[in-house]
């Protein structure tokens, strides 16, 4: 086939592309340990401002290049502002909390990009030369896809010359290697990582840059290419540069053959690749195993049962709940309802997390399972509402099973990362596959019978539901089970010397979470009505993580304290402002600088402060 | 840029206060609005615009009923769940009479259903997803704009007169890109027996990789195009067509490209001779037009877009339907929404009784390039009454129980 | 009758023998120190027996029944018993929690989701600290603990799990000389109580000398001398090999 020839090279410069977005996130990782989820706002920001300034330059090649370079710096200095104002205030906090920082950035930039740059999309009108091409084997290739393919390596030396040949190199080299041998040189960690989220955001900057010829900028950049990038970086190994752009290659040419061989499944496609290499290659495709264990021996601290005061004031709480709809009118019966659901939804997660140790990217993938388990039970089988109620967890409970059974060997950002490729396949299919889903339409139509159609009878019933299993979940964290994961999450290897199954205790861990969140779900969609893969999305799956994070991760109490908090907020601010992403994020922000260890750990800190003077 | 620089000065000042209008006069009527304000900026803002306009122009003439109407706006951040949680807020806390808005076909279902449910009036304005009127269509909701099937029937009437035998299609891999590609090549395959479709591309939706995706078109040797592509995607698919030459000697038809929200930003990239549903804006010389065009920029400094056009015309079909009920009980506004005939920039519509499909109509024409713009000429606007299938077509797709 | 008895074991890492051919056997209440220079295969042979390496050759019984082939959770459930040579507890547990915890799992209780567990053999967990004379520190988180009280701790949480053989991975390293003799010697008079086979490795050859019943050595992997104390000083292929000269040593 004659095509096959422009197909690679097409496939290659995608492959360059990928490589430019994914070698700043990779970079910051592997010195700082940060999973940098405004990486993709940074690349965003990297395309306005380079449309800003390539459409006030002349448009010859030589000022191209030049508008590019320049690009680059603003974005670097944007990362210098964004490292020292927030990101340095959080290193010392608990691994993951940095993530929801970056993330509150996430929300800030949008809706600063919208105000500075207006809602429509700005391409770059492209002069002559950008739109020249060559003869490739029959086939008219774009020439700048040429420069775009030279690119990726021309980066990938530049970067292994700085890293290999300049003392500031060996020090990020040493420090990707061993943080704590690196301060204890005396090295300035603070310059050190300064200077490379610079760099990284530069590089961020550069690849919005030089996307401008052949897309726009535009504000779906952001979340479109953070999942992009960490899926390179997580194949080609966390912090390893070469692996980058092994996995770059591997996935742009892997799609650009997948788009003409089998062309519905292009999105699954990547996440599949990472799932496989993963499996085979658990660190990736050139990286090495974490380090974790030292930062492992900043251990939790040590988990007590709440105090009676604090079980005074819960009891009050509940009370208080279960009066509530004799309190308040209709509709905020329909936001505590969601609170409800909120707080299944971060308690579930919470328990695999925090006393399980295994961080999550894609906790909504279980609440989606178990809603359209529900629904689709209710579509084909005119399934009543019990049963539905019955089936979600079930159904929940067994695929996070099969999915623990694969990834229970993973542990940290990779397991995180795995979590997040389980969900964005569960996600495509439910996007994509209109005859089962209905696809983004969704099932319609999933109404509660009508005993639980008035807002107040189902709001007890979720709230009985939801209550109860984070009571069942609570017991069960004090239960033996509770004491053995979390002993597994301690220290692995003293676990396994006593006879503890660490690996069952974590598929198990799964199992229930999974069972909880997809009971969640299913309470959700009949309250709205409805199953929709937006229940599925990353920013559905950050909201857990948000919840959990900001109510504490080391108490029981924190998720539930997160979920309503979260809720609340979120609903006020949707409508109150159109601005609500940006002062959401900036609240996510001063949370976590003000509290590293979350509202509720900061409370149990000056209560124990309190009880100690 | 000016256009744009002044668009987004504007845009920005509604961004500051979610919409809440005030007339004087009785008690307001309350329209409950829920958009995708955040998550689809680029269309919702001057759709929100026109809404204004069309508020207070209505005010101006003595309102609804002797009453004035009142828009209150809501932003569901794209997600069908947060919009339906919000319908509770307008419906219970803020007791508006009717609820209106979606953008996003999801988003326009879950509130059909939510009226459903709770027994309200919903209009919806710029869904296309046919499911609203026909498969999930309710007594309760009522859809504004010409559906998915109606841009691809004439589109397909269109591809039907040219000599393209070999077909391709490409298409975001979600339900209205497979509803599209679905109608197109049955209604083509119907008048023409002779073509063929030989092969099809499906990126997912807002992550086109079109390099590949135009090589592996150009593999395919068609001599017809169908594309449902829009938005960034298009961007991405039309600059490398343009450098690989896809549409060279090729026809393309294209739904939706000649909305200025989708041909704006290909700038002086914006193929020439698509034949493409769309708006031609201001180069709509109707009395009618014109006005609206005139208010609209003379409010807001910028020109009516194809969203601007839906934005006004919903408030427009709201009132008639509110006037010809005489009430704002849910069930007599049901019956007076069915058949009322209403007034739109681009011409006379009305509610049909038989699935509540509003019939405003659809631009067709061809793309071309004025200096540095893309533009739709030889465009002709057909009445949205003569797109839909038959009666028996219609009563067959819609259940039973939606009467 | 011994408790473990290993026969020809040996282990390869590409292509490099590590340990070969090694037998010997421990009986009950019997302390058997594994002493050889850095590199002579002490660490692999230690993690065979506790199945955190699998041999290529040979076998180890565990009271007649094998267990080489089996991973570090069964071989414990065996009842072996382990410390580490970097401690490892839970630390987010007390300090009887810890211990507890050890219980628990030896009685199989695991998997129990509703009774708490701190309400589960306080008092064993207590009575098991008292041995190892951190009972006023029970209620101590492990993070808190000084060095050589959680070494104690994990021989209380080893002891949780009744094991009929411990295995002490360098249990000394990174403590004072006198603690080092008196946790040894806590470790010698628990394994006489109990009937406990101890097997350990040690840098330290004051506190081999002191504690152990009997010495093995290893050199290049291979087993080139076993006796007791006076034993293994005189035997001149030791003080070739390990003391070098003669005259150095720890």
């Amino acid at each position: 086939m004659s095509s096959i020839l422009p197909q690679l090279l097409t496939g290659l410069a995608t492959a360059s592309s990928l490589f430019l977005i994914s070698a700043g996130l990779t970079i910051i990782f592997g010195v700082s340990r940060i999973v940098n989820f405004s990486h993709g706002s940074l690349m965003m920001l990297g395309a306005y401002i380079g449309w800003s300034i390539l459409t006030r330059l002349p448009r010859e090649p030589e000022w191209f290049a030049l508008g590019i370079l320049a690009t680059a710096l603003a974005t670097a200095l944007i990362g210098v502002v964004l490292e020292m104002a927030v990101l340095r205030r959080v290193y010392r906090s608990p691994e993951l909390f940095q993530l929801l920082a970056t993330f509150g950035v996430v929300l800030i930039i949008q809706d600063v990009t919208l105000l500075l740059w207006g809602p429509t999309e700005l391409p770059l009108p492209r002069p002559r030369w950008l739109r020249g091409f060559v003869e490739v084997a029959g086939s008219r290739f774009p020439l700048y896809d040429l420069v775009l393919i030279a690119i990726g390596p021309l980066v990938l030396g530049l970067l292994w010359l700085a890293l290999n040949r300049t003392r500031w190199g060996t020090l990020v080299r040493a420090a990707t290697l061993d943080r704590e041998m690196v301060a204890a040189l005396g090295v300035d960690q603070r310059r050190l990582f300064t200077s490379v989220f610079a760099l990284g955001a530069g590089l961020a900057g550069l690849g919005g840059a030089l996307s401008l010829p052949n897309a726009s900028a535009n504000l779906g950049i952001d979340l479109s290419v953070i999942a992009d990038a960490f899926v390179v970086v997580v194949v080609g190994g966390l912090g390893s540069l070469p692996g980058a752009f092994l996995a770059s290659v591997l996935i742009g040419v892997l799609q650009a053959f997948g788009i003409v061989l089998v062309p519905k499944i292009t999105l699954v496609l990547v996440f599949l690749v990472m799932a496989v290499v993963l499996v085979f290659r658990p660190n990736g495709l050139l990286g090495r195993p974490q380090t974790e264990a030292r930062e492992a021996t900043v251990a939790a601290p040590v988990v007590r049962p709440a105090p009676p005061a604090l079980r005074l004031l819960g009891a009050a709480a509940l009370a208080l709940a279960v009066a509530a709809p004799f309190i308040v009118g209709g509709y905020y019966l329909t936001v505590l309802t969601d609170a409800c659901v909120a707080i299944l939804f971060a308690a579930s997660l919470h328990f695999m997390m925090g006393p399980g140790g295994m961080a999550s990217f894609g906790h909504a993938a279980w609440f989606g399972i178990g809603a359209y388990a529900a629904g689709l039970l209710l579509h084909w089988a005119g399934a009543p509402m019990p049963l539905g109620l019955l089936a979600a967890p079930v159904a929940a409970g067994i695929v996070s099973g099969l999915f623990g059974w694969f990834v229970v060997r993973l542990s940290g950002v990779y397991l995180a990362m795995l979590t997040l490729a389980f969900a964005q396949i569960a996600w495509a299919v439910s996007f994509q596959w209109v005859e089962v889903t209905g696809g983004d339409n969704g099932l319609l139509g999933v109404w509660p019978p009508d005993w639980a159609r008035d807002p107040r009878p189902y709001y007890w019933m979720a709230l009985a539901l939801s209550v109860g299993v984070a009571l069942l979940l609570r017991r069960a964290l004090y239960a033996p089970y509770g004491y053995a994961l979390r002993a597994a999450r301690d220290s692995a290897p003293r676990a396994r010397a006593i006879g503890l199954d660490v690996e069952r205790l974590r598929i198990v861990a799964l199992v229930i979470a999974g069972a909880a969140c997809g009971l969640g779900g299913a309470i959700f969609a009949y309250g709205k009505g409805g199953v929709f893969p937006t229940y599925i999305s990353i920013p559905h799956s950050v909201e857990a993580l948000l919840m959990v994070l900001l109510g504490g991760l080391q108490t029981v109490a924190g998720p539930i304290i997160g979920a309503l908090v979260y809720t609340g907020l979120a609903d006020i601010l949707v409508r109150s402002t159109d601005l609500w992403r940006l002062v959401l994020g900036a609240v996510i922000v001063v949370l976590v600088v003000a509290f590293p260890e979350g509202i509720a750990g900061a409370v149990r800190r000056l209560w124990l402060r309190g009880r100690e003077a | 840029m000016e256009v744009t620089r002044r668009l987004v000065l504007g845009a920005s000042g509604a961004l500051a206060m979610p919409g809440l209008l005030r007339a004087q006069g009785g008690t307001p009527i309350r329209i409950g609005e829920i958009n995708s304000y955040t998550a689809q900026p680029a269309f919702t803002l001057p759709y929100r615009n026109a809404m204004q306009l069309a508020v207070e122009e209505t005010n101006a003439r003595g309102g609804v009923l002797g009453r004035p109407l009142e828009l209150i706006t809501r932003d569901d951040a794209g997600r069908p769940q947060d919009a339906v949680r919000l319908a509770g807020e307008l419906v219970n806390d803020l007791k508006v009479d009717v609820l209106a808005g979606a953008y996003l076909s999801n988003v326009g279902l879950a509130l059909g259903e939510y009226a459903a449910q709770n027994k309200r009036l919903y209009v919806a304005g710029e869904p296309l997803t046919d499911a609203m009127v026909w498969e999930r269509g309710n007594r309760y909701t009522f859809r504004l704009r010409p559906s998915t099937y109606m841009q691809a029937s004439i589109l397909a009437e269109e591809a039907a007169k040219l000599p393209a035998k070999r077909w391709v299609t490409v298409s975001p891999n979600y339900e209205f890109g497979q509803s599209a590609v679905k109608w197109f090549r049955q209604l083509l395959s119907a008048r023409r027996p002779d073509v063929q479709f030989v092969g099809e591309q499906w990126p997912a939706l807002g992550r086109v990789d079109a390099g590949a995706t135009v090589q592996a078109l150009e593999g395919m040797r068609p001599d017809g195009i169908l594309n449902v592509l829009f938005g960034t995607d298009l961007t991405n698919f039309v600059r490398q067509g343009n450098t690989r030459g896809l549409f060279e000697r090729r026809t393309v038809v294209s739904l939706l490209t000649g909305e200025p929200e989708y041909l704006d930003p290909l700038g002086d990239e914006a193929p020439e001779g698509w034949i493409v549903t769309g708006y031609p804006g201001e180069a709509i010389d109707t009395p009618a037009h014109k006005a609206f065009a005139g208010a609209y920029r003379a409010k807001f400094n910028a020109k009516p877009m194809c969203g601007s056009l839906v934005g006004y015309a919903l408030i427009n079909s709201i009132a008639a339907g509110i006037a010809k009920a005489g009430s704002v009980e849910v069930e007599r506004m049901v019956e007076g929404f069915r058949g009322a005939r209403f007034d739109t920039p681009a011409g006379s519509a009305e509610y049909r009784t038989i699935d509540q499909q509003g019939t405003l109509g659809v631009y067709v024409g061809k793309t071309a390039l004025r200096g540095n713009a893309g533009v739709m000429t030889d465009w002709r606007y057909i009445d949205g009454k003569d797109l839909l299938p038959s009666d028996e077509v219609v009563r067959g797709l819609r259940p039973a129980g939606a009467n | 009758m011994s408790v473990l008895s290993v026969q020809g074991l040996g282990k390869s890492f590409g292509g490099v023998r590590a340990v070969s051919d090694v037998s010997f056997s421990v009986a009950p209440g019997e302390m058997l120190a594994l002493i050889g220079p850095n590199g002579a295969g002490k660490s692999t042979l230690f993690n065979m027996v506790g199945g955190q390496l699998q041999p290529d050759a040979g076998s180890v019984t565990l009271g007649g029944a094998t267990i080489s082939g089996l991973g570090p959770r069964a071989v414990a459930r065996q009842g072996v018993g382990r410390t580490f040579q970097i401690t490892a507890t839970f630390g987010s547990m007390t300090v009887r929690e810890n211990v507890q915890m050890a219980i628990l799992s030896h009685r199989r209780e695991i998997w129990r989701f509703w009774r708490p567990a701190a309400e589960r053999f306080g008092d064993e967990a207590d009575a098991l600290l008292a041995q190892v004379g951190l009972e006023v520190q029970a209620e101590r988180a492990t993070g808190v603990l000084a060095y050589g009280d959680l070494k104690r701790l994990e021989l209380a949480v080893a002891l949780g799990n009744a094991p009929r053989l411990l295995l002490m991975d360098e249990p000394t390293a990174g403590m004072a000389p006198a603690e080092r003799v008196a946790l040894m010697q806590l470790t010698r008079r628990l394994a006489t109580e109990r009937g406990i086979a101890v097997l350990f490795t040690e840098h330290d050859m004051d506190v081999v000398f002191d504690v152990a019943d009997r010495i093995l050595v290893l050199d290049r992997g291979a087993l080139i001398a076993e006796g007791d104390g006076p034993a293994i000083r005189a035997n001149p292929a030791v003080r070739a090999v390990y003391l070098g000269t003669g005259s150095g040593g720890h």
